[in-house]
């Protein structure tokens, strides 16, 4: 499953770099912890998140994550766009909270 | 090989480019992917402590056949009680650097996690020593 059939299924906006939306995704991990993120997160994720600043792009690029989700309608800094768009890994968002695009999320990947 | 990378405190913009510069060094080199991670978790976690607790440092790396060794160096605060900095949990972060989701007390413990050999050195007021070493070969090779 590709980025871009998550933003299709879950009706996501895209905030930046939709270069990358051809990534193949094959998990997902939902933390505001870099820390955790960081440690425990695997390659290929989707990292959902209500952090928007600019480090939330240091840590997916040094773990490989395939795509951040920003939840409840928060959009990324200035910087944040800048590194995502620089990285190659889009920056999406959705109103949803972060329980709730977490189960759909989950669904989508584990029911294929 | 020898690279060393400075570290400025409180710039957290720039937080991670030794990591990712590590990360692309070892790459082209060939380090398997799950040793590239483990190195890349532990240099992390060391270059935000830089950033979130001390006034400046300076990283060095040292790549050989065998081993990746790395040094971090800060002129900052010190720390004061050094097993208690290495509980999980415990932290000395500012309320800013926590709302930005550092400051969980899970660096050290991550770079522990994640390395084969691990050395703090701290006189407070001082600064910080930090000198870590992940072996590049599996061992079932």
């Amino acid at each position: 499953m590709t980025v871009k059939d998550i933003v299709e299924a879950l009706n996501l906006k895209i905030y930046s770099d939709s270069a990358g939306l051809n990534k193949e995704v094959t998990g997902g991990y939902t933390s505001d912890l870099l820390s955790d993120v960081m440690g425990n997160a695997p390659a290929g994720a989707i990292w959902i998140t209500l952090q928007t600043h600019v480090n939330v792009m240091a840590v997916a690029t040094l773990k490989d994550i395939s795509a951040v989700i920003l939840v409840k309608g928060l959009e990324p800094e200035a910087n944040t766009v800048a590194q995502s768009n620089n990285k190659e890994i889009p920056i999406l968002g959705t109103n949803l909270q972060a329980f709730e695009v977490s189960g759909m999320l989950y669904n989508l990947i584990y029911s294929k | 090989m020898h690279f060393e990378y400075r570290v400025q405190g409180g710039d957290f913009v720039r937080a991670g480019q030794a990591s990712s510069q590590v990360k692309k060094i070892l790459k082209q080199l060939n380090v398997s992917p799950s040793i590239i991670k483990r190195v890349v978790v532990a240099l992390y976690e060391g270059e935000v402590n830089i950033v979130a607790h001390a006034f400046q440092g300076k990283i060095y790396v040292d790549i050989d056949t065998d081993k990746i060794r790395v040094v971090l160096d800060d002129v900052g605060p010190g720390i004061p009680d050094i097993d208690l900095a290495m509980k999980p949990g415990f932290s000395t972060s500012s309320p800013i650097v926590r709302e930005m989701g550092f400051g969980a007390g899970m660096g050290l413990p991550n770079i522990k996690q994640n390395t084969d050999k691990m050395k703090i050195a701290s006189v407070v007021g001082v600064g910080t020593r930090l000198e870590f070493e992940v072996n590049l070969k599996e061992w079932w090779r």
